[in-house]
């Protein structure tokens, strides 16, 4: 059995990483000998994944479209305890925070990274970011075709591209392959959609200018359908007219969102039109030998039948009452009969969401072993993915994740929140997140309340930058700082869902920490009270509008 | 201002020969002389008539499709980095090279330090002004930072997608 049933280097990448690893110790030798200032050394740490944050070094390590061996979820584990406290933390974009890194040490926190294949590369700077896709691709029911091909095409693309590695701000690129979108297509700088036309070719959406961030905006359609060869020369025109024209006078006006914004989508169309036809038929457009050998590497694994209905299952759901709240929340349908998608949930009660200990990762690493072809996912809802188990071991799957903690039966309810690191590490942050998300954790963590309430989406920013996508929470909390205060601002509506993407609505006066639960609650009682038969919390907000949850929320304060 | 080009082995400290010309200047019969981009558009024709190289000097706003007809009347073409950080060149730089196949110098000036001159010869710049310490030994070294590029470029190197390719078929056979 190969290692993994996804994008494996060969000597070519090994070479490029391991050489990336060389230049960067270099740089940092360099900065410690005092040869290059702060502002010179800032963007090439940051393009290594090195920031500085309010108390240390954070360290940010590429998985690429979410996609991770046991074998190197257990090296992870070892850098976060060698290089680190022990712990990391997952995050909204797929990739893996150690918090406590010191300079001196981040080579070879990177040459260990190196080791099994991984890399911290364009996880910040203003460049092209480490590519995000669907955690459920590969394994999906729903999807048309596994969009972490083209993820990984993408990836080596934009991987020290010359001309794009000084863009006017960061660039996102996120990838699903299913109409159920999971990776948020429309909240990101491009967005690609697959999909299969009347003529039923399979190409891509091309969304354009979405985000989140201080000015959120939905994103926009830039072409309806492109032939899936001509991917590379169609992004490296649109990113080519953004080098250009996005503006540069202002951070906080740089996104590509507000370049789309100012000239009108019609504009940008025709620009990177323009620009398209004359790279159309140079040296990027994809043969398809090329796209295959990818495809190859991401080749199903051979799944041996297994029972569809298993008996042991059926029993220990009438007598385990949280095993068949799990199987209700955690398991999704597999595109194989016989096996089902879990989640194991980083969000247990009280916990900060998305937070992994180093033994935990091990546990993980060892249970994908077991029980999922040794592969995990990392969702950009911060939760680990095992895509591949049996039905028939999923009430062992659910007995091992308890041992960790991560067999919580919560996942798309409502302590499953997204939250960002927010005060408590970040220095940007004006507010605390995680002590707010393990407020409200604690305060609903009846499982039988949270299955009642049932698919409601918290998500949680400690400021303006939102990084914890408050703006597409069904309800959104977003810290801010008044006078030394810190106060949350609450918003209801937000979806990140294909076709309903929505920013949510501010509901009124931003209230104080302590009040927060209490308003969280509120809310939920208007929803309870006034909900249809089959409504969720997001679908009565819009049917009844915000006016009814705010009077009852600020009553009650 | 030292002024680096790619030698064989190493990169080199030359002279510049070139006269930087104010735009109030008067434009001198002979010899080299580098304008701005205003002073090109207002007096091309009569920079064309003169028997010296000429040379322009783009603002990384400027539009460079506006050089296109004239890339092999050129010998010297400066792009701009106001700041490292500022990336807008870097496109003029390749529209130059690999669109209007200009052939002549392709300066980089401004904020040109030694960790960008890797990306800066892949976008087909051929020489340097820069500030720096330690320029000339690193831009002899940039071409070979990396064995493996992933993506073509104004270099001509082959990407590591070829390369497989290649290797498949050699296999193969």
């Amino acid at each position: 059995m190969p290692d993994t049933h996804f994008y494996r280097y060969d000597d070519y990448d090994r070479s490029l990483v391991s050489e990336r690893v060389d230049q960067f110790r270099d740089q940092v030798r360099r900065r410690l000998a005092g040869e290059l200032t702060e502002e010179q050394f800032k963007p090439l740490r940051l393009h290594n994944g090195l920031y500085l944050q309010l108390h240390a070094y954070m360290l940010r390590i590429a998985i690429p479209y979410g996609t991770l061996s046991s074998r190197q979820l257990r090296k992870l584990a070892d850098i976060s305890r060698k290089y680190d406290r022990g712990y990391g933390h997952f995050t909204t974009r797929q990739n893996l925070q150690l918090n406590w890194i010191k300079l001196e040490d981040a080579p070879d926190a990177l040459a260990a990274l190196a080791e099994v294949d991984m890399h911290a590369l364009q996880t910040s700077g203003n460049c092209i970011r480490n590519v995000t896709a669907d955690h459920f691709a590969g394994a999906a029911v729903d999807e048309i075709e596994d969009p972490r091909i083209w993820a990984e095409i993408v990836r080596q693309w934009s991987t020290l591209h010359p001309e794009f590695t000084f863009l006017p701000r960061k660039f996102k690129i996120a990838i699903t392959g299913s109409p159920n979108d999971r990776a948020a297509v429309r909240v990101h700088d491009i967005g690609l959609r697959l999909w299969r036309n009347a003529e039923g070719e399979v190409g891509f959406e091309v969304i354009v200018g979405g985000g989140l961030g201080r000015t959120p905006m939905i994103g926009k359609t830039l072409r309806e359908f492109l032939p899936k060869n001509e991917l590379l020369a169609y992004l490296e025109a649109t990113l080519r007219v953004y080098n250009r024209y996005g503006r540069r006078d202002n951070l906080y006006k740089a996104r590509i969102k507000i370049l789309v914004h100012e000239v009108g989508v019609e504009k940008m169309r025709a620009d990177v039109e323009a620009e398209y036809a004359e790279t159309r038929d140079g040296l990027l457009g994809l043969d398809n030998e090329t796209i295959e050998a990818i495809a190859r590497q991401f080749a199903p694994p051979e799944l041996p039948p297994r029972p569809e209905r298993v008996s042991a299952v059926e029993a220990l759901k009438l007598v385990d009452r949280d095993f068949a709240l799990w199987l209700k929340s955690n398991v999704a349908p597999h595109r194989v009969k016989g096996y089902a998608i879990v989640t194991a949930s980083l969000k247990p009660a009280g916990a900060p969401p998305g937070d992994a200990s180093a033994v935990q990762m091990e546990g993980m690493a060892d249970i994908a072993e077991a029980f999922s072809q040794a592969e995990l996912r990392v969702s950009h809802e911060q939760n680990l993915i095992l895509p591949h188990v049996a039905v028939e071991d999923l009430p062992t799957v659910y007995v091992a994740l308890g041992r960790l903690g991560f067999a919580e039966a919560n996942v798309g309810k409502i302590t499953d929140i997204i939250a960002c690191p927010g005060l408590d590490y970040c220095a940007l942050a004006n507010a605390r997140s995680i002590p707010v998300a393990q407020q409200i954790s604690n305060h609903f963590a009846s499982l039988a309340r949270q299955h009642d309430i049932g698919d409601l989406k918290i998500k949680i920013s400690g400021c303006i930058n939102a990084c914890g996508h408050h703006h597409v929470g069904h309800i959104g909390i977003l810290g801010v700082d008044k006078n030394g205060v810190e106060l949350y601002q609450i918003s209801l509506g937000g979806d990140v869902d294909f076709g309903k993407t929505a920013l949510g609505t501010i509901l009124g006066p931003a209230v104080t920490a302590d009040k927060v639960v209490d308003a969280v609650d509120s809310l939920v009682g208007t929803y309870l009270d006034t909900r249809a038969a089959g409504e969720r919390f997001v679908d009565t907000f819009r049917r009844i509008g915000a006016e009814p949850f705010k009077d009852r929320m600020y009553a009650a304060l | 201002m030292p002024l680096y080009r790619e030698a064989t082995s190493e990169a080199l400290i030359v002279e510049d020969p070139w006269l930087r010309l104010a735009d109030d200047a008067a434009v001198p019969a002979d010899g080299m002389v580098l304008v701005s981009f205003a002073r090109w558009r207002e007096a091309r024709a009569a920079l064309l008539a003169r028997r010296g190289p000429v040379g322009v000097a783009l603002a990384n706003t400027d539009p460079v499709e506006a050089l296109a007809p004239d890339v092999s009347r050129l010998d010297l073409v400066t792009l701009h980095f106001p700041k490292f950080s500022d990336g807008r060149a870097y496109s003029q730089a390749r529209l130059l090279r690999g669109r209007f196949a200009y052939q002549g110098e392709l300066r980089a000036t401004g904020g040109v330090l030694q960790d960008q001159a890797a990306f800066m010869l892949r976008c087909g710049f051929d020489a340097f002004e820069s500030e720096q310490k330690g320029f000339g030994e690193a831009l002899a070294k940039a071409r070979t930072l990396f064995s493996i590029v992933y993506q073509p470029a104004e270099d001509g190197r082959a990407p590591a997608s070829l390369l497989r390719l290649k290797r498949r078929n050699v296999l193969v056979s």
